[in-house]
């Protein structure tokens, strides 16, 4: 009973569709790089890097909308390093990713150190408000919980749909998931294989970055250490539950926050007296896990994902 | 040709030299080529032809020599001047993604990237409209990698006529087609001719090359060595120039068959995905004997092949080896059973790639003949493999060198020289000479033979008509896991098994998916 009382509750879809927001974002970011063919692990990293640099942009003056711009271009700079190192230069892109994500969380908490020397919990800013859309926001059940969130969230169903039609609908996109399939196919048609992958990674991380931002900017109002929390491997997780579709990505997304906004509230039913409350964090992973083994069955992985490119070798 | 005086020049060489270190893979290197003709350029592997179209490619800058497209020098090192100025290139190995539709590997790279919008419809359009001007069938929404090698290979040459192509490059086109598809390609290069195109077209098959071509011309050890109008030469000429001696198929002759050591009774094995599985096979291979399988690849020859590698086991039906059934079927009660396997592709699972020669000589007997209470035993390995070197002829540095720096032919001769050396019963030889040169092939064949002369029972399966008639004792035609009944050698015209591999025939023999019982 308490269990259809809270899916069928405005209030929790709303929440559900807030804690996808960022994962959106990170995941679409992941989606390019991935369908370029470079595994992208400095995702987690980037994203802490984005939180951070968004975060103390607003903080420093600039409007949130340049937050969010210097979130993104501090991404494609993580990014562009990233690209360097994996596509070029043809580097172990596990090796890449990991050591970019510590790069990046660590530099992120050195530069926080050294523009706030002295505070012990770190200053506020005005974050995104909700904005309610006209008519839409009035429908019943839908418009609470979908068109009442803040522009940010909006900007991300946005952007997923410019990802699906760039990636499906323009010469770009297509070449960019050839690189992803059979880059000897793009480098034959006289296109640079290094240049679309690298592209793809930088502008990805960029997208990783916003995702970072979103917790600063959107979600809360601060910045905190752990704030992204693994979220960057949860959108790697979902990229393959979304089997590398931009539309199937975000609806994983939406599901795994669901049950993140599902356990909260358990927690406060009957049931949540018995059960430990550790039990109910775990859901959300547990059930992901679950979905990824039935969904992922059927994905087509990008025939060339983790394959570096080198021109003319046999 | 009288007219080729008259016609427009469309591709020019001059002088062109290209050096890897010491290795000269090109050297000076000219040639015309003009409009609505064909030049058939011949050369074993290694003779330098992939490295002179990667030059005109783009993919390398020569040392010296010059190109012209058109009459237009075309700039050194810029991948797309060539395509821009309407070349395109069918690469023997396809590059064709194969999660994408036909439609965009087609488009793909046409439009600038920053264009809008794919224009789906259009394209489409477009390439139905290609496809029925040149006879090329392919469904533009289909998936490529559901298709058959056939078909890829019209989508390869329907993206070079999207690109308004006026030189077309062919490297070795006919080597994965059935003699109908082969003439069908024919039939579409002639209507393209005729419509202007200029053709290179790169083959060991000198059938082909007689066929096809205008005017040929031979490369060897990177230069060229002779040109020859086609109708004032002939193959033997040809096959002594591309070599540079006199060279001469070996003659097999028929044996007579001794017991049969493996048999097949109405064995079917389950499809695996959209490759059939067997349907009621009856097969016996005989010692002293080799036996063909011919059919176009995708028919079951997978399911075969698995089968007596011992990947998979029968699911209905009886096999017999050595008069007894095998028990736990497994590859390595294959192996213990003396059966040999040359796979299909040596890169993928012949070989591997980055493990060196002695490693990959050892690959099937290192455990048993190569070690010692579980250790490696590398002095001995290595000795093995510098024989098989000498003895079956590797052209190598040595045996330290990874596999994958050796050519096809190389590395198909020490496969060779890992199975025989085991001296096996039974050899399963699958598509044992695609991609090699008229050397190596003939080496290839004439090491079958000899196997077949000490006893071996040898299948033989290729795609390749003419290999399959000059060696095989009996020919089996394989169609959608259905086995033809087994033809004598010289009994059968390639007219007539063409026919039986495009399916007909299997009704009327009464051989269904059943079996012949059933019928």
């Amino acid at each position: 009973m308490d269990l259809l009382d809270i899916l069928l509750s405005a209030s929790f879809w709303a929440a559900a569709i807030r804690i996808a927001s960022p994962l959106i974002f990170a995941t679409l970011g992941e989606l390019i790089c991935e369908r370029a063919g470079v595994l992208n692990l400095g995702i987690e990293g980037i994203m802490v890097a984005g939180a951070f640099a968004g975060w103390i942009a607003v903080w420093a003056g600039l409007p949130l909308w340049g937050g969010v711009a210097v979130a993104m271009l501090t991404g494609m700079m993580l990014g562009l390093v990233h690209s360097i190192l994996s596509v070029p230069f043809g580097l172990s892109q596990h090796v890449v990713g990991i050591g970019l994500t510590l790069l990046a969380t660590s530099l992120t908490f050195y530069t926080y150190r050294v523009v706030l020397p002295e505070v012990s919990s770190p200053p506020k800013i005005t974050a995104f408000q909700p904005y309610e859309i006209p008519l839409l926001a009035d429908l019943p059940l839908v418009g609470p919980a979908l068109f009442s969130q803040t522009p940010l969230t909006y900007a991300g169903f946005i952007l997923a749909a410019l990802t699906a039609l760039v990636l499906y609908r323009t010469p770009l996109g297509l070449a960019v998931r050839a690189a992803g399939e059979n880059p000897s196919a793009v480098a034959a048609q006289g296109l640079s294989v290094t240049a679309i992958r690298m592209g793809a990674v930088i502008v990805g991380s960029g997208f990783m970055a916003v995702g970072g931002a979103f917790l600063t900017l959107s979600a809360f109002d601060s910045f905190f250490f752990d704030m992204v929390n693994g979220r960057g491997w949860i959108c790697i997780a979902l990229v393959v539950f979304g089997a590398w579709r931009p539309g199937k990505a975000v609806l994983g997304a939406i599901l795994f926050a669901a049950f993140d906004a599902l356990q909260i509230r358990l927690q406060q039913t009957g049931i949540g007296a018995v059960v430990p409350y550790q039990v109910f964090l775990m859901l959300p992973y547990f059930l992901s896990i679950l979905a990824l083994v039935v969904m992922s069955r059927r994905a087509e992985v990008p025939a060339a994902l983790m394959v570096p490119f080198n021109k003319g070798e046999r | 040709m009288s007219t080729t005086q008259k016609a427009q020049v469309v591709l020019r060489l001059q002088g062109v030299t290209k050096r890897f270190g010491p290795v000269t893979a090109n050297e000076n290197v000219s040639f015309d080529l003009h409009r609505g003709e064909v030049i058939a350029l011949l050369g074993e592997n290694g003779a330098g032809k992939t490295t002179l179209m990667n030059i005109l490619f783009g993919q390398y800058t020569a040392d010296a020599g010059s190109v012209e497209l058109f009459g237009v020098p075309l700039p050194p090192g810029a991948p797309r001047a060539a395509l821009d100025a309407g070349v395109g290139m069918v690469h023997q190995h396809f590059t064709l993604a194969d999660n994408l539709a036909v439609w965009e590997n087609i488009v793909l790279g046409v439009d600038h990237l920053t264009a809008p919008s794919l224009k789906p419809r259009e394209v489409k359009a477009r390439i139905r409209d290609l496809s029925q001007r040149f006879h090329l069938k392919v469904d533009p929404d289909a998936r490529v990698g559901q298709l058959t090698v056939g078909e890829r290979q019209r989508v390869e040459i329907l993206k070079a006529l999207y690109r308004d192509a006026r030189i077309l490059i062919l490297d070795e086109p006919t080597a994965v087609l059935t003699p109908q598809e082969a003439e069908a390609l024919f039939a579409t290069l002639r209507e393209a001719i005729a419509s202007g195109l200029a053709v290179i077209f790169i083959s060991h098959k000198l059938h082909e090359v007689m066929s096809i071509s205008h005017r040929v011309i031979v490369l060897r050890h990177g230069k060229l060595v002779a040109e020859r109008a086609t109708d004032t030469t002939n193959r033997e000429e040809l096959a002594a120039l591309m070599v540079g001696a006199e060279v001469s198929a070996p003659t097999i002759a028929a044996s007579p068959p001794g017991a049969p050591l493996l048999s097949l009774r109405a064995v079917s094995t389950p499809d695996q995905g959209a490759a059939p599985g067997l349907k009621a096979l009856d097969l016996d291979l005989c010692a002293g004997q080799i036996t063909g399988l011919a059919g176009v690849s995708g028919n079951g020859q997978a399911a075969l092949s698995d089968l007596l590698s011992g990947l998979i086991r029968p699911a209905n039906g009886e096999m017999q080896l050595h008069g007894t059934t095998p028990h736990r079927w497994s590859p390595r009660t294959a192996i213990a059973n003396g059966i040999a396997r040359i796979p299909e592709d040596r890169h993928k699972t012949g070989t591997i790639a980055d493990f060196d020669l002695t490693e990959n000589a050892i690959l099937e007997t290192y455990a048993t003949r190569f070690s010692r209470r579980g250790w490696m035993n590398w002095p001995k390995a290595r000795a093995f493999a510098e024989s098989l070197i000498k003895t079956y002829d590797v052209r190598c540095p040595g045996p330290d060198i990874r596999i994958r720096l050796l050519s096809g032919g190389n590395m198909q001769k020490l496969i060779l020289g890992r199975v025989l050396e085991e001296a096996p019963d039974i050899i399963l030889a699958n598509q044992p000479v695609r991609g090699l040169d008229i050397g190596a092939v003939n080496y290839v064949h004439s090491m079958l033979a000899q196997a077949r002369d000490r006893g071996a029972a040898v299948l033989l399966i290729s795609e390749d008509l003419d290999e399959i008639m000059r060696l095989s004792d009996v020919t089996h035609v394989i169609s959608e896991g259905r086995l033809s009944p087994a033809f004598a050698r010289g009994t059968m015209r390639p007219e007539e098994l063409g026919s039986w591999m495009a399916g007909h025939g299997f009704d009327s023999h009464g051989i269904t998916p059943g079996g012949p019982d059933a019928a």
